[in-house]
């Protein structure tokens, strides 16, 4: 394979926190050398690219997109899903198993990372149900479904209910290492919930759960790794309240970090105005002042991962009363610019954004990614971030087009996308 | 008289103005339904369709006069015993019958923006007849005429709304209503049955009945919803009714001339004494229904004009 040299890039290196101008020598899929001039070096033999003072920063690692095969291939397949992500600078999707049926046996993982290495452009690395059926009552084969690479363990936003079952489940999956994804929330209180309880919910007549519930549940877990010295990841931690309990868990020394969707930074409970469905999402949408706390922790690291929550819905499951719609929205080609709306604002600085979508994620899943130095796999976005565009969701690649952004300014566009140093994607 | 509306879906959307103006043609149709003559021609040559997704006699049956008496042709669809059992989406349903090219459709759902829904895949006017706990808003229209012509002005009246709130559209759409027309609103009931941040409203919130109902010129009381509620709102029906049923002891707090609304259907003994419910001295429930049709003939008529006017042009 020959070299290819990046040059005059704005490089964006999150484990140095650093963005600089300079460029990228790429050779047999990785990144052999990072130079902090922008002409580079001189590589003889190396195929030349000038990134034209744009920004190219590792690829996004998604923690906890949902591809829906198997079951529901046409909301979302591992080729669609590749092609989207490809668009969006997502060079690695960590796969959800909430699939229809899910992905709770080893024969069931070996079909999608079958499937997933056919089809799709990125890289995919699968997570596999806690329990089986995601019932909650009986673990999964942890032990052969690591083998057969799953990466991380989860029932996605189904809560353990059942307090012993989950404290087994989390010795169990810490006596091999394997890391615990759970969603935080009382599953009593958030019973039925549609909406954040507030004054707009209350206006709406929509049923509601308090925030609340979400640092009882991010407590009860938080009591449980203590016990059982499991690594743990909150998928999605949303409100201001839960934020001191992650502070303090953090603080004390547990094993434990935290995650936040890209809509939940962007949007808020109000965005749903008239019963708009595609704003209908799990946990629900909160308050303003919420919002801000959680782009707070996102700038000061202590909510170290951001993702797309990437999950497809067809028309028919959105095109319902709202109580009845289903939750969710797709998010893999949106989520750098809609992220970036918060480096736009001024609120978390580059770099520091980008520890959250590529660094962080990788390191927290031992994946390889993640990193611009050298000897990483060259796994890049190329992307101009002050591009205007009005998003318009039929231009999306999913086959999915549930965005809350449809319509609305954003800013941000991706121009190439590279996965272990080939191009798999340019802007057209 | 103008009313900038193609749909009535709820209290929230309409101006002061708006309400006024409806108020003022449902007076002239308390008059008419009065008469021994009671046919206007209106609704005359349009098609009016009830569509009821949750059982309902009263509403219904006043659409379905209200209709009548303006000369509409009126169906009456029990949307529970039909297609929706066998799994048709509410959108297909409202495609299906706008292919039928009916002109008002008046729609009851048991959730919340289900007619919102709805009026944005049709082409005649929609009346929401109460969707979910969201609202209901010719009841409101029918609680303030109800109110204006007893006490002669909907403005400076300080009204308790009681009981059921969290549940309730009725409460949603009233308290919009009667904020609307700057009356000073009390909602009273045990704090599970409170939505929550309702204090945000522009209302005063009383767990005291007594407390809740001192010098006000209006209680209206609501129905416990026992159907609405997933266990565990209140101890027990003795209890709710010793503590938030209206007698005549809990009345006394009001204005000697307060008086006593409630939507219906009633559950006498459990959130109101059933002979206060019936003294005609200080009851308007009567009144209420009689109303009831006369604001929705006034509703029906003023969305038929706009749809007339819209199809001239």
């Amino acid at each position: 394979m020959t070299a290819t040299l990046l040059t005059n890039a704005r490089l964006i290196d999150p484990e140095r926190g650093l963005e600089f101008p300079g460029s990228l020598l790429v050779e047999d899929g990785r990144i052999a050398a990072v130079m902090e001039d922008p002409a580079g070096a001189d590589a003889a033999s190396a195929r030349v690219v000038d990134c034209g003072g744009l920004h190219l920063a590792p690829g996004i690692v998604d923690l906890g997109v949902k591809v829906c095969e198997p079951g529901e291939r046409h909301k979302e397949s591992y080729r669609s899903a590749g092609l989207a992500a490809a668009a969006g600078g997502v060079t690695t999707m960590v796969t959800r198993p909430d699939t229809d049926p899910p992905i709770d046996n080893p024969e069931t993982l070996e079909f999608v990372t079958r499937r997933a290495k056919e089809a799709s452009p990125v890289n995919v690395v699968p997570m596999a149900a806690l329990t089986k059926a995601r019932a909650g009552r009986e673990m999964t084969e942890i032990g052969f479904l690591m083998d057969a690479g799953a990466v991380a363990f989860t029932d996605c936003d189904r809560v353990i209910a059942d307090t012993r079952v989950f404290s087994r489940a989390m010795t169990y999956a810490g006596s091999l290492g394997a890391l615990i994804v759970a969603h935080p929330q009382e599953p009593g209180l958030s019973r039925g919930a549609a909406a954040t309880s507030g004054k707009f919910a209350s206006l709406r007549g929509l049923p509601a759960v308090s925030p609340m519930a979400e640092r009882m549940g991010l407590d009860r877990d938080i009591a449980l790794i203590e016990m059982t010295g499991a690594r743990y990841h909150a998928d999605q931690i949303t409100t201001a309240r839960a934020l001191p309990a992650l502070e303090r868990a953090k603080r004390n020394g547990l094993d434990i970090t935290a995650g936040v969707g890209v809509h939940h930074l962007t949007l808020n409970a109000l965005d749903v105005a008239d019963y708009r469905t595609f704003f209908k999402l799990k946990p629900p949408l909160r308050d303003e002042d919420d919002r801000l706390a959680v782009v707070e922790a996102v700038a000061s690291g202590l909510i170290d991962i951001v993702c797309s929550m990437h999950t497809p819905q067809d028309e028919e499951s959105k095109r319902l009363p709202f109580e009845e719609a289903a939750s969710g929205a797709v998010g893999l080609e949106t989520l750098l610019p809609a992220a970036l709306r918060l480096v736009h604002a001024d609120a978390v600085p580059l770099a520091v954004l980008w520890r959250a979508l590529s660094l962080n994620p990788a390191r927290r899943l031992g994946l390889p990614g993640g990193r611009l130095s050298a000897g990483a796999p060259a796994d890049l976005v190329l992307f101009d971030m002050n591009a205007p565009f009005v998003l318009d969701r039929a231009t999306l690649r999913s086959k999915s087009l549930n965005t809350p952004f449809d319509g609305m300014r954003m800013q941000g566009r991706v121009r190439a996308t590279y996965v272990a140093g080939s191009q798999i994607y340019e802007a057209p | 008289m103008t009313f900038p509306h193609r749909h009535l879906l709820g209290i929230e959307h309409l101006s002061p103005a708006d309400i006024t103006a409806i108020l003022d043609l449902a007076d002239t149709y308390a008059e008419l339904n009065r008469q021994p003559q009671k046919h206007g021609d209106a609704l005359r040559g349009l098609t009016q369709i009830n569509m009821f997704f949750e059982n309902s006699t009263r509403t219904q049956a006043s659409f379905e006069i209200a209709g009548k008496r303006l000369g509409a042709d009126v169906m009456n669809m029990a949307m529970q015993a039909s297609s929706i059992k066998k799994g048709e989406t509410l959108i297909d349903t409202a495609m299906s019958l706008n292919a039928m090219h009916p002109d008002l459709l008046v729609v009851r759902h048991p959730q919340s923006g289900a007619v919102d829904l709805l009026a944005q895949k049709v082409n005649c006017a929609v009346l929401n007849a109460g969707d979910g706990r969201h609202e209901h808003p010719t009841q409101a229209l029918l609680d303030g005429l109800t109110i204006r012509r007893a006490k002669g002005r909907l403005h400076r009246l300080s009204i308790a709304i009681c009981g059921d709130i969290a549940h309730s559209r009725v409460a949603r759409s009233n308290i919009l209503l009667l904020g609307k027309m700057e009356n000073r609103i009390r909602l009273v009931g045990p704090p599970t049955l409170m939505p929550s941040q309702i204090d945000q409203f522009g209302v005063e919130v009383f767990d005291d009945m007594e407390k809740g109902l001192r010098d006000v010129d209006v209680v209206m009381m609501l129905r416990l919803q026992k159907e609405r509620m997933d266990g565990g709102f209140i101890p027990s029906e003795r209890e709710y009714y010793h503590r938030f049923g209206l007698d005549a002891e809990k009345l006394a707090h009001a204005k000697p001339d307060a008086i006593v609304m409630h939507p219906g259907p009633m559950n006498r003994g459990v959130e109101i004494d059933g002979t206060l419910a019936d003294d005609i001295n200080r009851s308007v429930i009567q009144d209420q229904v009689e109303m009831g049709v006369a604001v929705r003939m006034a509703a029906m008529d003023l969305l038929a004009r706009n749809l007339r006017m819209a199809r001239s042009a």
